[in-house]
């Protein structure tokens, strides 16, 4: 028997072990899929061309992933119209097509709660002060909310005095810096952004004009992915040590996440493995066949969460490559899966003779 | 080579300084005959199979017949001009066909060749640079390859304003970017947009071959498709079965399974790509009324079965080996959805003049070409019905 979603949140994020996990992401999944067949035809539709009945499915991994780009294409619901509380988009460039997804009351609360509950996990059960490693112009502008405004909003739950460290042309604010730090001397203090900009703004502008704020009580998670950092050269170690030498910063951690699954982020914790909490799963599949690939093999990253009611983006296929790098074994103690990420797919050089133009 | 300011001459003289010649004119013969035999005899052309059937289209024999088809039914006929075509950016040897077609025709070329640098551009532009240089010179004004990026229009309009003739190749937004270009008045102009190209195939006709005949056909079909990405307009995106029942069942059975055992060692297929068809799949299911995906022991062939054949299986196609599978007793459900963007029918089992008798009997708008299944590629004087001889030469008419 499925769980009841108003206690979801309430499960200890990586209280269970694996084995445990899969029959447990087995039931719940299978009880999801046939809620979204029920509410939303597009999806039924998919499923049927696919030959998936859900109600017969004995492992989630049976469940055919929808690929992350298809929300691009397509507005997939499961709630009616006069039920939306909120779109989110992705943050895609001028022109590019952003993914849309559509969030009712239950899932945008259930999202914040399980964040909340991870994020617990990581910086303890107090609100502490924040320091957002950003603009404050990205939630000025409602129009532009995107997943970059809507990340910042949602860990800001976690904050009880905030201060935006770029002012709205993208300076460092050195003097709200000093005050903020001075006032909350002795706490501890939780630090969010995204890692490009933090490199970008942060981290060079702290080189730049020699401030040095003392951080060294901080614990920062960021996220965002490393495409545009890796194709500067820029390692994880070079991030951690540029954080350690300008501020004193030493308690980091990565985040992957997507806006198509918000709220079940995956912590990088203390060893510096990315762990999968009990409400969504990773699973590698092989890209020849998309059949489930072993442990420490490289792979396609699927992930499963238990969150989206109101859009069927419980089971995804992202374009991410990644592999598992251990099950219930971390040292840092927290079951469930880790794995890494190793980058986004190539995109195609395709042959033939299509548009000359187009393809810019 | 030549780089001046705005553009690079691969090969080529004065293409301002050259008078039209008459269709498959004797000086022409025997200078793509020569290019035929260099490339022939040369050895890094051995790698590239385009480069060697292009040799091969061009080897003496094969002018005399084309020569031979016209039944001396050009003999008023004298070439428009100057040619100016523009290439696919990512068929390698296109350009080279182009630039044959509008010198047998008589007239002086300007080929914009792809920007990408292939090595079967660099090969054949050398050789004939090779043959200008040496017995051909006399050709020299004629036989202009030159490179530029896209976005250099202006060179796009100077080449347009200049030419008698201008053909493009290429998709429908590349069409519609050089017709910004204007021509002069008098010109006229070829356009190959993107089309739409299918296969036929009879079921009875596969159960009765043996193993090796079938390796056979799906070494074709896999020519016609992944050799290309299946991203040539020419490439098969509709596979229409004619058959029912069990024999049906068997010969698609059969079919696929010959065309993955061909093409499993040979084509590598990316892990977007695989993405890629799976969201087609999926667009499919949307689009398409009651399709199903079939199930596959791989990635490698993605089929779609379809119930029926509606406007909008044209739109669901994918590159990488992403094919609809529609069957019937007959092929009358072709017709109706039949329109202007299908170019290439292709065909096992079949007699090809049923086939262009279908068309013809339908009163079709689209379908250009009809050819065996291996064969969607092969070129031709006359393309996407057009041909081309005529077209880019001017009938001297005496009363």
């Amino acid at each position: 028997m499925s769980i009841e979603v108003s206690t979801l949140h309430t499960l200890p994020p990586y209280g269970m072990a694996c084995e445990e996990k899969q029959a447990f992401l087995t039931e719940e999944l299978k009880a999801l899929s046939l809620h979204h067949v029920q509410r939303c035809p597009a999806y039924a539709r998919m499923l049927e061309a696919a030959g998936c009945a859900p109600g017969d499915i004995r492992s989630y991994e049976e469940l055919p992933p929808l690929p992350v780009r298809l929300f691009k294409e397509f507005s997939l619901k499961s709630v009616p119209e006069e039920e939306l509380h909120r779109t989110m988009t992705s943050s895609g460039t001028t022109g590019q097509q952003v993914s849309r997804i559509f969030l009712d009351r239950e899932t945008s609360t259930l999202q914040s709660k399980v964040l909340a509950a991870i994020m617990a996990d990581y910086l303890g059960k107090q609100r502490l002060p924040m320091i957002i490693l950003d603009t404050s112009a990205v939630i000025k502008n409602r129009a532009m909310f995107s997943a970059r405004g809507a990340g910042i909003l949602g860990f800001s739950m976690f904050a009880r005095d905030k201060l935006y460290a770029l002012d709205e042309n993208m300076q460092l604010d050195v003097d709200g810096l000093t005050a903020f730090l001075e006032k909350h001397q002795g706490e501890d203090i939780f630090l969010f952004g995204f890692t490009f900009m933090i490199w970008q703004h942060f981290i060079d502008q702290l080189r730049k004009t020699g401030y040095q704020p003392d951080l060294s009580r901080g614990i920062l998670v960021h996220g965002g992915g490393w495409k545009k950092l890796a194709d500067q050269h820029i390692t994880t170690e070079q991030f951690k040590d540029a954080l350690r030498e300008t501020c004193g910063l030493t308690r980091v951690h990565n985040y992957y996440g997507m806006v198509e699954q918000t709220g079940t982020v995956y912590m990088e914790c203390e060893c510096g493995r990315l762990h999968t909490p009990v409400w969504s799963e990773v699973t590698i599949r092989r890209p020849e066949d998309f059949s489930v690939a072993n442990v420490g093999e490289t792979g396609l990253i699927q992930v499963s969460s238990l969150l989206p009611r109101s859009y069927p983006g419980h089971v995804l296929l992202t374009e991410d490559e990644g592999r598992i790098t251990g099950v219930d074994d971390c040292p840092c103690g927290r079951k469930g899966k880790t794995f890494e990420i190793l980058g986004r797919i190539k995109q195609a050089e395709v042959r033939g003779c299509s548009d000359t133009y187009e393809q810019k | 080579m030549n780089r001046n300011d705005a553009y690079t001459t691969l090969c080529g003289g004065d293409w301002q300084n050259a008078k039209p010649l008459v269709p498959f004119a004797d000086e022409v013969l025997a200078f793509l005959s020569d290019l035929s035999s260099l490339l022939m005899k040369t050895p890094a052309a051995r790698s590239y199979p385009d480069v060697i059937t292009f040799a091969f289209f061009c080897r003496k024999a094969h002018l005399e017949q084309l020569k031979a088809d016209y039944e001396g039914a050009l003999s008023t006929r004298i070439g428009r001009g100057l040619s100016f075509h523009i290439a696919p950016s990512n068929v390698p040897i296109n350009f080279a066909y182009s630039l044959v077609a509008a010198l047998l025709a008589g007239n002086a070329c300007v080929v914009k060749a792809s920007s990408q640098d292939f090595p079967q551009t660099r090969m054949v532009c050398s050789a004939i640079r090779q043959l200008l240089e040496g017995t051909h010179q006399a050709l020299e004004n004629h036989v202009n390859v030159v490179i530029y990026p896209r976005e250099k229009q202006e060179i796009t309009e100077m080449f347009s304003a200049a030419c008698d003739s201008r053909i493009i190749w290429g998709g429908d937004e590349t069409v519609r970017r050089v017709r910004m270009a204007a021509l002069s008045p008098h010109a006229n102009e070829v356009t190959f947009p993107d089309r739409y190209s299918l296969l036929a195939i009879k079921a009875e006709a596969v159960l009765q071959m043996d193993e090796k005949q079938l390796a056979a056909v799906a070494q074709g079909f896999y020519n016609d498709t992944y050799l290309t990405d299946q991203n040539a307009c020419t490439a098969p995106r509709l596979v229409y079965w004619v058959g029912s029942g069990d024999a049906l069942a068997k010969a698609q059975e059969c079919f696929w399974n010959a065309v993955h055992s061909y093409a499993k060692p040979r084509y590598p297929l990316e892990a977007v790509v695989a993405v890629d068809k799976r969201i087609a799949a999926y667009r499919a299911a949307l689009q398409l009324p009651g399709s199903r995906i079939v199930p596959m022991e791989d990635n490698l062939i993605v089929r779609i079965r379809l119930d029926e054949l509606t406007p909008e299986i044209e739109q669901n196609r994918c590159a990488g080996g992403f094919f609809l599978e529609y069957a019937s007793e007959t092929l009358e459900d072709l017709a109706p959805v039949v329109e202007r963007k299908y170019q290439t029918l292709s065909y096992f089992g079949f007699p090809k003049e049923a086939l262009v008798g279908f068309v013809l009997e339908n009163r079709l708008t689209g379908i250009d070409r009809i050819a065996p299944v291996g064969a969607t590629m092969d070129f031709a004087l006359t393309w996407d019905g057009i041909d081309l001889i005529r077209t880019l030469s001017r009938s001297i008419f005496a009363i």
